[in-house]
């Protein structure tokens, strides 16, 4: 049972007053690309052991989707950050490094 | 025989006697017994039969550890299986019987199983009922199931009530003995929010019962003093009757709470379920005293030695007049002092050392007290009861030497650490050979969201084996946990002597080479029936990891969990696999630490309050008008309206005949009304929706269609445009959560440049959809706005009040008929459905419900999101294709819609089906064609997706979506039904009712 | 003109902690963003309050402001004179990039009246209520339902809930106020 600090309205939620959202930092392929682009934007997704970046709701709350940095085997938040962003940010990424240094993730490191 | 004591028991109150019924016979305790201690009271020791072998079993220990005394509680509602007698608090009137014995506790039938216990090795069942394979179900599992289990299930709803806490706290002491009392005295005066714990009723733990002396005062003193000091801490909340169960992520900790287990009938909750957050855990859980491995262990009269010593100190209650105690450490020696003290007979300590004791030793040398030294218990006699010991040297095989009289063995093969919730979260291990057991590895601890460690151990859990060791770790860990979570701790300085103990010599068999018969013979695991023997089969038949020893054995399963088993059932399995316990390992420890009610885990929610119940503004009018309901997501819409002497079935055909020839009001408030406003709103539902909604015109209404980016149709339903800059999107019942959430989605985190706001409206209006040809006339007649067709005509929206209530028009119509959906606000809903019902009368209305909906829109060929789509249906597949905009170049879905799979010119289509006999297809029948597929099954061409027989058409219709469909008009298909026989229905156009759609339109 | 109801018709349960329905309360939702002049004014005009910080609610029932997230307020005013408020609030925003709503219908208004009323509250939400300030709006799950809370001072709370829900909501306080089932 998580808990995760909602960067809109600052409240440190319970998981089941979230939603989660799948993986962040997608990027939207629309008519026109390729199949390949398309697939990769529907369907594949990281399944990291560790390093990982989420899209979860603030449902139960503040209704506010945002980004969470986290390892998926020790459960322990990194950051969490506006979901109105294509990458991490800079000191999300820098706590990353300090907890596990050498991290990368999809284009990230 | 066991009985009560003339004095002592420190937890008793002797002034007041508490009456219970043990298997009918009336029995009497005193208030603060458990009811094990007042079943012991008065010599009843034998309290149930094993799982396998039934074979008479007793109380063993006196804590949550206890595998045997497991009975049922109460009756009716408020009976209870599987209660344990070590941790059930008596009360009056409490009604108890055993389990697990047919016909009676003392002559069991399947006893018999005992004598074949030969036959009946680790892994029988798996090896012989496998074949033949058709007796399993009708022959073997009958006749285990009749003779396995524990417990019965309750048959009665429980009339219990229960609930759920939730508690923040900075930091949670589990455990009320002594670790956990001077743990918690370093946060007083800290500021932080701390919970301590115990899951007795009593504080102080075992302390009291082993003579300690704490800062030179005797511990029941120092405890009373140190609770009271707690409690005058205003930080610190104590709490007994309150287990920790289990320790989950981010420090998450569900506490389980004995509120009114003990009060029955005062109208507490039975339990309450605490769901805690903690900044930091310290569990000081204590420790387990480990049975020892000897022939006969499981006779009823063989105890742990601390249990024994329980139950003369807390309770006054001599388990027997003849106790042997059997060790292979120090501890014990205090029960046999005890029982000497209490006045009864201890003709000797067997210790399995050949050094004997340290200081306790010279104490029962001069309390005439006899220790045979480096010997063991060759066998222990008895049937029902234990009659004597035979004794042996701890070297050899086991050969008898002396018998010694006894009707009570107290054993203690060491203490295990209760390390289940430092384990729960993924705490780690390590092994003590010097004190033979698992202790917390404090460098791999459970980490939270901050990776760094959230549990801490301290007191026996952690290791500390004498008082003076625990109080040292206590404090320290105190301090150190204070200052974890950002406190200042107070200093705590509480001591007492150091001990003069021998070392306790690990003994996991006795005697060391005990010959078969005597393996067949040691109990392991009590409730599972599981014998040394039987783990040293696991192995030899390479059942080698700990976890798979534990599924072909049973050790260590159902409701102890191995509590007393694990240690010793591990160390047979290494030395059968001649490898160092640490390397075969632990089970996993898995939350909750005991069983914990399964009314507690559902708390407030059952009854009425279940399950949210959404209930539209004319809910209750619904029902006091015969309602039939059906479920929608957690609305309940009526299906139809039932009058007296009228079947459901029939009740909906005169609602659809009702509708269609005179007047028909729908409650359609559940339908989702979204605001969606901005500059960029109609660019924002352009790529929502399929179609092209920024042209619709201010006053007009249109139909969309919404997909996902997969292309599958999610959602529909009318968009109506309120001015220049905002729009109304209705949505499906069932959609509207969902599809506001959607538009959110895409607002915030793809497109969160645009400028465009939303507002879920959907429960500020109660929306009544008012139906036929007579709908018209009803609303002119209420009056206060022009509902003319010029006024307001098909497609289009006004706004005004009707019959005083402000009020919002829609020309839609999913029914075909002319209709008008109204808006009206929730607060005015009834007063407005009322005044329609009122007006209506001389205009023949009738209300209907969600059944004759279907109808009326199956007779006009339109689709229903849930019923034509399944989440792989795409609009092209519906024959939608106006609804899709050419010109847009993106929506969302379309991308997806262009996928190979989803251009197939062979994908299955939307079409109607006619039986050819008139009857009604069955609902989700398959259509049959050619040939077969590899599985030898025949080819599926198509399937029914809506199915009704049309009362304004008299027979069935249906829509299906088949194979190359609207290419086959007038073809009949063959459809399958579940008795064998098949129905013919010929391919038609969906639309079967008012193909022009002239009565929608006048 | 019908007369307006709520979902309980002012139902009160007299627990440990006394639950009751508030009545009609107007409400109008507002979103825009909080920190333009425009938005801020057209709140104060309508609610007689200043635009409160994040999470923050000022005012009472019949004129108060909650934060509800940092592009969505709640305006609270006198039940009749929503459908007024909103429209003036709309002409004030004219030309604001914002949407007013009137929400009043949408929701059930609790109010809970007692010492004990944090610890009924505790039962069905897994809000840090023990630490709520009187003051703050603290949006969260109660059970299983959507539900906004706030202190207006210690022995008062209210709660607002989606109106379907307003039974729902009304007997699960009441269970949870029910004498006996006192946890301290």
């Amino acid at each position: 049972m998580l808990m995760l600090k909602c960067p809109y309205c600052g409240v440190v939620a319970d998981e089941t007053e979230l939603s989660p959202g799948g993986q962040a930092h997608l990027t939207r392929f629309g008519p026109g690309a390729s199949d390949e682009d398309f697939e990769s934007y529907l369907f594949m997704r990281e399944n990291p052991k560790g390093v990982h970046f989420e899209r979860w709701r603030h449902s139960n709350g503040c209704g506010k989707w945002f980004h969470a940095a986290r390892c998926t085997a020790t459960l322990e938040v990194f950051g969490t950050y506006s979901a109105q962003t294509v990458e991490p940010p800079e000191e999300v990424r820098a706590a990353i490094t300090a907890k596990r240094p050498g991290w990368s993730w999809g284009e990230f490191s | 025989m066991s009985t009560r004591l003339a004095s002592g028991g420190r937890l008793v109150n002797r002034d007041r006697a508490v009456e219970f019924t043990f298997n009918g016979k009336r029995m009497r305790g005193f208030e603060g017994d458990t009811l094990a201690s007042a079943l012991l009271a008065g010599d009843q020791m034998l309290v149930g039969r094993s799982f396998k072998y039934h074979r008479p079993r007793g109380i063993v220990a006196s804590g949550a550890e206890e595998p045997n005394g497991l009975v049922n509680l109460g009756e009716g509602s408020m009976f209870e299986p599987n209660a344990r007698v070590t941790t059930t608090e008596l009360f009056d009137g409490l009604t108890a019987g055993s389990q697990n014995h047919w016909p009676s506790l003392e002559f069991d039938v399947g006893a018999v199983n005992a004598k074949l216990s030969r036959f009946l090795p680790a892994g029988f069942y798996y090896k012989m009922f496998i074949h033949p394979r058709p007796l399993w179900k009708h022959v073997y599992e009958p006749v285990i199931r009749q003779s396995a289990g524990l417990g019965k299930a309750p048959k009665d709803r429980d009339g219990e009530r229960y609930e759920h806490f939730y508690a923040h706290v900075d930091l949670l002491i589990i455990g009320g003995g002594i670790a956990g009392l001077v743990a918690a005295k370093a946060a007083i005066g800290s500021g932080l929010r701390v919970l301590l714990v115990e899951q007795t009723a009593a504080w102080g733990g075992r302390a009291p019962v082993d003579g300690a002396v704490i800062d030179g005062m005797p511990a029941d003193q120092w405890i009373a003093q140190t609770v009271a000091e707690l409690e005058a801490a205003e930080n610190i909340e104590l709490r007994t009757r309150l287990m920790g169960a289990g320790v989950y992520d981010h420090g998450y900790v569900l506490g389980y709470e004995r509120v009114g287990d003990h009060q029955p009938g005062e109208g507490l909750p039975k339990h309450r379920l605490w769901r805690i957050r903690a900044g930091h855990v310290l569990t000081a859980t204590g420790a387990i005293e480990r049975p020892l491995s000897f022939a006969g262990n499981d006779l009823p009269g063989v105890m742990l030695a601390s249990a024994v010593r329980d139950y003369a100190v807390n309770f006054g209650v001599s388990v027997g007049d003849r106790t042997v105690v059997v060790t292979n450490n120090d501890d014990a020696y205090r029960t046999a002092l005890v029982m000497k003290e209490a006045g009864l007979d201890v003709p000797a300590i067997i210790d399995a050392r050949p050094e004997g004791a340290g200081a306790l030793g010279a104490e029962v040398e001069a309390a005439g007290i006899r220790v045979l030294k480096g010997k063991g218990i060759a066998k222990v006699k008895g049937g029902k009861r234990v009659t004597g010991v035979a004794t042996c040297a701890m070297a050899g095989e086991g050969t008898a030497q002396d018998e010694i009289a006894c009707d009570v063995v107290a054993m203690s093969g060491g203490w295990s650490p209760v390390v289940h919730l430092w384990s729960h979260c993924g705490g780690k291990l390590v092994w003590d050979a010097e004190h033979a057991f698992f202790r917390p590895d404090p460098d791999r601890a459970p980490t939270g969201a901050d990776g760094a460690g959230f549990v801490s151990v301290t007191g026996s859990a952690n290791g500390a084996m004498t008082v003076a060791d625990v109080l040292t770790d206590a404090a320290a860990q105190g301090a150190a946990v204070v200052k974890a979570v950002g406190g200042k701790a107070a200093k705590v300085a509480v001591t007492a002597d150091a001990e003069d103990a021998a070392p306790m010599a690990p003994v996991w068999m006795m005697p060391q080479g005990a010959k078969y018969e005597l393996r067949a013979k040691m109990w392991l695991d009590y409730q599972n029936d599981v014998k040394v023997s039987d783990v040293q089969l696991a192995a030899q038949e390479g059942f080698e990891s700990v976890e798979h020893t534990k599924r072909y054995t049973t050790l260590g399963m159902a409701t102890d969990q191995g509590k007393l088993s694990n240690i010793n059932g591990l160390a047979i399995l290494s030395d059968a696999l001649n490898q160092p316990i640490p390397q075969t390992g632990t089970t996993t420890f898995r939350p909750p630490y005991t069983p914990i009610s399964m009314g507690a885990i559902a708390g407030e929610a059952r009854d009425e309050i279940f399950q949210p119940l959404r209930k539209t503004p004319m809910h209750d009018w619904h029902h006091v008008n015969g309602a039939h309901w059906e479920p929608m997501g957690h609305w309940r819409r009526p299906y139809c309206f039932q009058r007296a002497g009228e079947s459901v079935e029939e009740a909906v055909h005169r609602e659809v005949k009702n509708a269609r020839e005179k007047l028909g009001l729908l409650d359609a408030s559940t339908l989702g009304k979204l605001i969606v406003k901005g500059p960029d709103a109609g660019k924002f539902l352009d790529m929502l929706y399929t179609n092209m909604m920024s042209t619709l015109k201010v006053g007009r209404c249109r139909y969309g269609l919404m997909c996902s980016e997969n292309g599958f149709l999610m959602d529909d339903g009318v968009v109506a445009r309120l001015c220049e800059d905002t729009f109304l999107c209705h949505t499906t019942s069932g959609g509207a959560d969902h599809i506001h959430a959607h538009m959110e989605e895409w607002l915030q985190t793809e497109w969160w440049d645009w400028n465009v706001w939303v507002v879920n409206a959907t429960e500020q209006f109660a929306q009544v959809a008012v139906v036929g040809p007579k709908a018209r006339k009803v609303l002119q007649k209420l009056g206060g706005m022009d509902v003319s067709r010029d006024a307001l005509p098909f497609m289009g929206w006004v706004e005004g009040e009707i019959a005083g209530i402000p009020a919002r028009a829609f020309r839609i119509s999913f029914s075909g008929e002319l209709s008008y959906e109204i808006a009206v606000p929730a607060s005015y809903g009834l007063a407005f459905w009322e005044k329609l019902m009122e007006a209506g009368a001389e205009f023949g209305v009738m209300p209907y419900g969600t059944e004759a909906l279907h109808i009326m829109r199956a007779e006009k060929g339109f689709i229903m999101i849930g019923d034509e789509t399944d989440g792989t249906v795409i609009p092209q597949d519906l024959g939608l294709n106006w609804a899709i905009s050419k010109k847009k170049e993106d929506f969302i879905g379309k991308r997806g819609q262009e996928r190979v799979h989803m251009t197939d010119p062979d994908r299955w289509k939307l079409v109607g089906l006619k039986t050819v006999d008139g009857s009604v297809l069955p609902d989700g029948a398959y259509a049959v064609g050619e040939g077969s597929n590899a599985n030898g099954q025949r080819t599926v061409i198509g399937r029914v997706t809506s199915t009704y027989h049309s009362p304004t058409l008299e027979r069935g219709i249906a829509m299906g979506l088949v194979k190359n469909g609207p290419d086959r008009m007038g073809e009949r298909l063959e459809f399958p039904k579940v008795d064998g026989s098949s129905v013919h229905a010929e391919i038609c156009d969906p639309v079967f009712f008012d193909r022009e759609g002239e009565k929608q339109d006048v | 003109m019908s007369k307006a109801v709520t979902a309980l018709n002012r139902a009160a349960y007299d627990g440990y902690v006394r639950i009751e329905d508030a009545g009609l309360c107007g409400m109008i939702s507002l979103r825009g963003d909080l920190s333009d002049a425009k938005v801020k004014k057209a709140c104060k005009d309508a609610s007689g309050q200043a635009m409160p910080k994040a999470r923050g609610i000022v005012g009472s029932l019949d004129g108060g402001i909650g934060w509800m997230s940092p592009d969505e307020a709640l305006v609270l005013v006198p039940y009749a004179e929503a459908p007024a408020a909103a429209a003036r609030m709309e002409m004030t925003l004219k030309t604001a990039h914002a949407l007013v709503v009137e929400v009043s219908d949408a929701r059930a208004v609790f109010t809970l009246r007692g010492e004990k009323l944090r610890e009924v509250l505790a039962k069905v939400t897994p809000a840090d209520i023990a630490a709520l300030p009187v003051g703050e709006l603290h949006r969260t799950r109660v059970a299983q339902v959507a539900g906004a809370i706030w202190l207006s001072d210690e022995t008062t709370a209210h709660l607002i809930c989606f109106r379907s829900v307003a039974e729902y909501m009304f007997e699960l306080l009441s269970r949870s106020a029910m004498p006996g089932a006192e946890v301290s």
